[in-house]
């Protein structure tokens, strides 16, 4: 398959890699229908991630159909023909961390959790094409990915909306109204959003889901500001 | 003592031996001040001023004195250089033992006065060096994490289950589950009750094979064992499954004790070849964990046999598996 690999610093190459096969019994291999660039993988692209290294498959959004699903995966949660968004962290499911719904803690997910562990103090769930650091699994931004924890993470898509409608599940949308989740907005509040680039337009459609009486975006790009305004926002 | 008065104990000897270092750093700086300041008046005092060496000697002995200062007051390493101000002491008693013999009278008087001084400076300069390295060895003993020296070494590490301690006991006690999550062990086989024959991979792609039995048991709470007949690499090791605060969980205590072959040559061999037993060790309790957890170790395509110390860094890339590298497995 083709797939978008990293080379070097500033660098990455469109290659030709295997196709991914299940290696996990709970695995289950996706062809992507749609895929995103995140900011986060400006951070690996020019190098400021350590671990990264030449071929490592990136990216971390994406969505698609299911093709083929190990023996492991409950036929009840996911079959092949399923359409889902895949969350970009990767969980078990039956770990400390993902009963208390922290799957960005999942305690199983990351095999170099123990890196993790010594640079950061603590360790972090695998993500799909997001260093060695986080686990060494291959990213999205390519034709086929392997999922692990199948049964657990992917969110099945089971209306028409389309590919653009959703694949911001898999990572932005969900930053963007953590941010506004944790703010505890009351409907009295008027709730200002410093940059409006992606994250910030997520956040503050999500501060307005959640209730805020006036949303302020705050920017120096005016094309962001009108973006803002066009969703309905105070630029 | 618990391990924490042994730690609070270590360091509070280190805090002395740090305080004298410092005092022995003052003591350089004053010396080396007055040599280079007054080397005349130095010289005068000592008896020396009738040679016209000592009047280059001075100057270069308060430089020195200047070294061990700097050392000794900007350093936590007392004991370096504890140590290099005695090596200077044995010089400067060997330059008064020759400006002795050469001398007589007054002069003579002078340089026994100063000797004796420096005798005296020399003993105290000895007791610091001595404390300070033996400060060192013990305050790095008492670690958890393996001892530096050879001989036997004992490794701890502990993990939090999410399965109750009778489960996580009984996948324990069938012995043969422990290779799925050792990555060292090949194979355990039980051949009695009590006893099992373990082998496992060692560096270098030698092979060890031991008998062990097993020397104490509590169903559902503890495991100890160890090593039978003539090992390779005698082991023993206690595992305990302690009920976690929360009620479902887990926390799996283990401690292994073993002796590497070569003594402190073969560990340091070992961990430069990736193969730190402790690191070992905690891998291990991470893949029992996914394997209880998730049923599987897990694997990505940087680590596609689960985690290996010795594959750490690099990993292969994290990209999928060509054929040929899949039916290869864990040794392409």
């Amino acid at each position: 398959m083709r797939a978008n690999t990293w080379a070097g610093r500033n660098k990455v190459k469109v290659r030709d890699v295997p196709d991914p096969k299940i290696l996990n019994e709970r695995d289950a291999i996706v062809r992507i229908t749609s895929t995103a660039i995140c900011g986060s993988d400006l951070h690996l692209l020019d190098g400021y991630v350590p671990t990264m290294q030449d071929g490592d498959v990136m990216g971390h959004e994406f969505m698609g159909e299911v093709i083929e699903v190990g023996q492991g995966v409950d036929p009840g949660r996911l079959r092949v023909g399923d359409r889902v968004v895949v969350p970009f962290p990767i969980a078990c499911g039956a770990c400390g961390a993902c009963a208390a719904e922290l799957y960005s803690c999942c305690e199983n997910s990351n095999p170099n959790a123990g890196i993790a562990e010594k640079m950061f103090g603590h360790p972090v769930a695998g993500i799909f094409g997001y260093s060695h650091l986080t686990g060494g699994f291959a990213g999205g931004q390519a034709q086929y990915a392997r999922v692990p924890f199948a049964d657990v993470g992917p969110l099945k898509i089971e209306s028409d909306l389309t590919d653009e409608q959703v694949l911001f599940l898999s990572d932005i949308l969900p930053t963007g109204y953590m941010g506004a989740e944790m703010c505890d907005i009351q409907s009295t509040d008027v709730v200002a959003v410093w940059g409006a680039g992606p994250v910030g337009q997520f956040a503050m459609d999500s501060a307005r889901a959640l209730g805020a009486a006036k949303v302020i975006a705050i920017d120096k790009e005016p094309y962001r500001l009108q973006m803002a305004e066009r969703a309905g926002h105070t630029a | 003592m618990t391990q924490l008065a042994t730690r609070e104990a270590a360091k509070a000897r280190q805090e002395d031996v740090q305080r004298r270092g410092r005092r022995l750093g003052w003591v350089s700086l004053g010396l080396g001040v007055a040599q280079l300041a007054a080397p005349d008046t130095v010289r005068r005092i000592s008896g020396v001023d009738d040679s016209p060496t000592t009047r280059a000697v001075v100057p270069l002995v308060g430089a020195r004195e200047l070294v061990h200062a700097a050392g000794l007051l900007t350093s936590r390493r007392k004991s370096v250089w504890a140590w290099t101000r005695v090596v200077g002491d044995a010089m400067d008693l060997a330059s008064l033992g020759v400006a002795i013999a050469h001398r007589s009278g007054r002069r003579r008087r002078r340089l026994v006065a100063v000797t004796g001084a420096v005798v005296g400076i020399t003993v105290v300069d000895l007791l610091t060096a001595v404390q300070a390295t033996r400060a060192k060895k013990i305050g790095s003993a008492p670690t958890a994490r393996g001892s530096r020296e050879g001989g036997p070494m004992e490794l701890t590490a502990t993990t939090t289950i999410r399965k109750p301690p009778p489960k996580v006991y009984a996948f324990w006690r069938d012995l043969g589950n422990l290779p799925t999550f050792m990555a060292h062990l090949e194979q355990i086989r039980t051949t009695g009750d009590r006893t099992s024959h373990w082998s496992a991979s060692a560096p270098f792609g030698k092979d060890v094979e031991w008998d062990a039995e097993i020397v104490d048991e509590a169903p559902g709470e503890k495991i100890a064992w160890r090593s039978t007949g003539n090992a390779d690499v005698p082991n023993a090791g206690t595992v305990r499954f302690v009920p976690a605060p929360d009620g479902v969980s887990t926390e799996v205590h283990v401690v292994l004790s073993y002796d590497i072959p070569g003594g402190a040559v073969g560990k340091a061999v070992a961990k430069y070849f990736g193969e730190e037993p402790h690191q070992q060790l905690d891998d291990d309790l991470r893949r029992l964990k996914q394997v209880l957890e998730t049923g599987q170790v897990v694997r990505s395509e940087g680590a596609p046999w689960g985690k290996r110390a010795r594959k750490e860094f690099p990993q292969r890339p994290a990209q999928p598996l060509s054929d040929s590298e899949l039916a290869k497995g864990a040794d392409s």
